[in-house]
């Protein structure tokens, strides 16, 4: 009985769905919203505020998504989704694509049936230690303490990284980032592993910043990217290549601010090709010609999401490092709008 | 001889003195310090001890509170004013947090104009369940009680008024139905009040819905369970969980104890199985495995999923304390049921059942309680409960990043003050309820 009374309340709540199908753009068309998973938070790539507007570098790309397909960046549901949540939530349907920091690795693109469409951060795995435990690199950790996030592909990546090196470590099981901090400062262990942009962010925030030093050595490769079902090469297009719109518009100097102005038609027919002053390549994914200009104007090109959520100006202060542009010896290099 | 001094006697008393004063030793605080906490040497030192393990907590957490920072906008500023105000290395609790995300701590992310609603439906609440918890009041109340679920759920969820409506309308028509035909047959009255309203809901609903919604558009703001959080979300699942666990409960526990093969079959079953897993493993179910099951796209509303699921676990340990109490009736109440030729629902409700409840009252209290604070396991599915998932949403935001226990404090006051309530409630019942048989 009362599942009929829920049943009830949420029809008249508008909340019935449609039917899932392999177009997901016409499905999120009829919808209305872009249901993206993201973090339950992350500082500086998913956070909600008081009033439960998300905003970070995730988010971001999430609104240049809703903004190419609605012309609007507001038209997103933020589903937060756990470490363990996120994958069935794409493959389900519950959300249409899955921005939350998720490494691509070979079995989540072939085994977990995601197509990932894109990095949108080039990460890595980093160590922390107290300053006065002077060590100052990750071959110096013999026997150390570990705290390490359990479930996680850091955990694999730290076991594979000692055994190469021939040296031993104990690890500390933590169950999540606030968790593994407490540990850590309280001296439950030497070393603090995790993303390092993770641990930037941990160390600005803590109380002596200068006390602890990040190791010098990256020891994983963790290319973070959006993700899509299998099966739907449209909508895969459409993430894609927003990603890429964003980067290309750093490359080729278009700005929030003045890409009102450059749409209007440039001297620079690849810039004319991304805002879709000629030739017309935003019919051929389905959405309107005009789609990245909405995009870049969301929240700016790739540049000014990355100095706005985690950039050297915010208080998480990562330096833009394998995450410049090809031109800047960086690792982004948007392909070619043709 | 009384008041005639013999010659003899070179004194007698004639008055009785006053009673002395005890010695300090032996009266007021000294007494009660020498009773029972110096009573032996075994006693004197483990005192000591305790007053040292005392000593130890009070020394480490008091600064840590008395420095507390009520008025500041991030951690980095509560760190600044703690080592103004009580010098470098102080250590001092951040309170400003909770100053400035309180509501998400009792809300989530409910949009904020729509508190009001909520607020209502939790005063409403003690309102609906006053008349339960204590029999003075009015029986009247009662039908409030009845109505307040629906009226909660219009009031949360909002949306049109009317299948909310159109719910009422059908079991109004069960009732019906099983008023008309309870005088000819109570087993054909029983199946109208299941057939009646189940039919009107799957094929008149609708339509009459859809007129209704045209004519009188009568709706408020939806809200999607996506945006229910903090304790908001606590008291849902266990409020609701509690609310429908109990009957359930109740009904397998005499199911188990049925003569009914089938019925006593799948009673244990259930009761079995539900006490063999774990809670995170239902929930997990409920978030995950359903949507497999389920056609893609069917949005089978999360909180509905977990709070059936919680609902399920906590009737199968609710069972099992409820057979606990039948079990400790003696067999003569049964037989006496039967000598008064009382059928089967009468001999339950009238003599067995009230002395079971009874019996087995802090027992459900505990249950309740625990599924209380069970759930907020709910974390693992994405959920927004208050004492994980919300504080971490908040450190995601950099101004609190770091803010570590004072959350849980909070938290843990106000789940102390719901369960502490609960627990004091259910003495107060034992009480009222004891009859000294003996």
């Amino acid at each position: 009985m009362k599942k009929t009374v829920f049943f009830g309340a949420l029809a008249a709540a508008g909340l019935t769905a449609g039917i899932a199908s392999a177009a997901t753009l016409d499905d999120v068309k009829a919808r209305g919203v872009l249901n993206c998973g993201v973090n339950t938070g992350l500082v500086g790539f998913a956070a909600p505020d008081a009033n439960g507007n998300w905003s970070g570098f995730d988010v971001a790309l999430c609104k240049a998504v809703a903004a190419a397909v609605f012309g609007d960046p507001s038209k997103v549901k933020y589903v937060p989704t756990t470490g363990q949540t996120r994958f069935t939530a794409l493959a389900s349907g519950e959300v249409d694509v899955l921005v939350r920091n998720t490494t691509w690795t070979f079995s989540r693109d072939t085994d977990l049936k995601m197509d990932f469409a894109g990095v949108n951060y080039y990460d890595g795995q980093g160590f922390m230690v107290h300053k006065d435990s002077g060590i100052t690199s990750a071959k110096e950790l013999d026997g150390a303490s570990v705290c390490i996030q359990t479930g996680t592909t850091t955990e694999l990546n730290l076991a594979d990284y000692f055994k190469a090196n021939g040296m031993s470590y104990q690890p500390i099981a933590i169950d999540s980032n606030a968790e593994g901090e407490q540990q850590y400062i309280a001296g439950a262990c030497d070393a603090y592993t995790t993303d390092a942009s993770g641990l930037a962010a941990t160390r600005a925030a803590f109380a002596d910043p200068d006390n602890h030093i990040i190791l010098p050595e990256i020891i994983s490769k963790e290319p973070l990217g959006p993700a899509v079902r299998h099966g739907d090469s449209q909508w895969l297009d459409i993430v894609k290549w927003t990603l890429y719109a964003l980067i290309a518009a750093e490359e080729y100097g278009v700005t929030s601010a003045n890409v009102e102005e450059l749409a209007k038609g440039t001297e620079n027919p690849e810039v004319n090709r991304l805002l879709g002053v000629e030739g017309g390549l935003g019919a051929m994914t389905g959405l309107p010609n005009d789609w990245a200009v909405h995009a870049i104007k969301a929240g700016g090109n790739y540049g000014e999401i990355f100095a706005a959520t985690i950039g050297e100006s915010t208080p998480i202060g990562l330096a833009r490092g394998l995450n410049a542009q090809w031109t800047q010896g960086g690792l982004l290099y948007a392909m070619p709008f043709r | 001889m009384i008041g005639k001094p013999s010659p003899t006697a070179p004194f007698v008393r004639k008055h009785m003195l006053p009673a002395e004063v005890p010695p300090a030793r032996a009266s007021g605080a000294p007494k009660w310090l020498r009773e029972n906490l110096f009573s032996s040497w075994a006693n004197t030192a483990l005192t000591l001890f305790g007053l040292f393990i005392l000593y130890l907590l009070v020394s480490h957490f008091a600064p840590w509170f008395l420095h507390g920072v009520w008025q500041a906008d991030s951690l980095a500023q509560c760190r600044q004013i703690i080592a103004e105000r009580w010098g470098e290395g102080a250590s001092g609790a951040c309170w400003a947090v909770i100053r400035a995300r309180w509501t998400q701590f009792l809300f989530g992310f409910y949009p904020s104009q729509l508190y009001w609603r909520p607020v209502l439906a939790f005063v409403l609440m003690f309102v609906a369940i006053a008349p339960v918890l204590f029999t003075q009041l009015p029986r009247k109340m009662l039908w409030f009680t009845l109505a307040y679920p629906l009226v909660a759920i219009w009031l949360l969820w909002g949306g049109s008024i009317w299948p909310v409506a159109m719910i009422a309308v059908g079991f109004a028509l069960g009732a019906l139905a099983y008023r008309l035909l309870a005088l000819r047959s109570s087993l054909l009255a029983s199946l109208a009040a299941i057939a009646v309203p189940l039919l009107f809901w799957s094929f008149l609903t609708g339509p009459i819905d859809s007129v209704l919604t045209s004519v009188v558009p009568l709706a408020i703001q939806p809200v999607p369970s996506r945006e229910f959080g903090g304790f908001l979300l606590a008291i849902v699942l266990g409020l609701g969980g509690i609310a429908m666990s109990l009957p359930l409960g109740i009904v397998l526990a005499l199911g188990r104890q049925s003569d009914m093969f089938l019925i006593k079959t799948f009673s244990v079953m259930f009761i079995e199985f539900i006490r063999g897993v774990p809670l995170i493993a239902l929930l997990f179910v409920a978030s995950l495995l359903l949507n497999y099951f389920l056609p893609p796209g069917t949005n089978f509303d999360i909180i509905l999923r977990v709070m059936i699921l919680v609902t399920l676990f906590s009737a199968a340990y609710i069972a099992e304390v409820i057979r606990g109490g039948l079990a400790a009736l003696p067999r003569g109440q049964y037989e006496a049921a039967d000598a008064l030729g009382l059928d089967y629902w009468k001999a339950q409700r009238l003599i067995i059942l009230p002395q079971a409840l009874k019996i087995s009252i802090p027992g459900i209290v505990s249950t309740f309680i625990g599924m209380f604070k069970d759930t907020t396991l709910v974390t693992f599915v994405g959920l927004f409960e208050p004492l994980k998932s919300i504080p971490d949403t908040i450190r995601a935001d950099f101004a609190w990043k770091g803010v570590y226990w004072e959350p849980f404090v909070f938290v843990g006051a106000i789940f102390f003050l719901f369960n502490f309530g609960m627990s004091r409630y259910s003495m107060y019942l034992e009480r009222k309820l004891k009859r000294d048989y003996r």
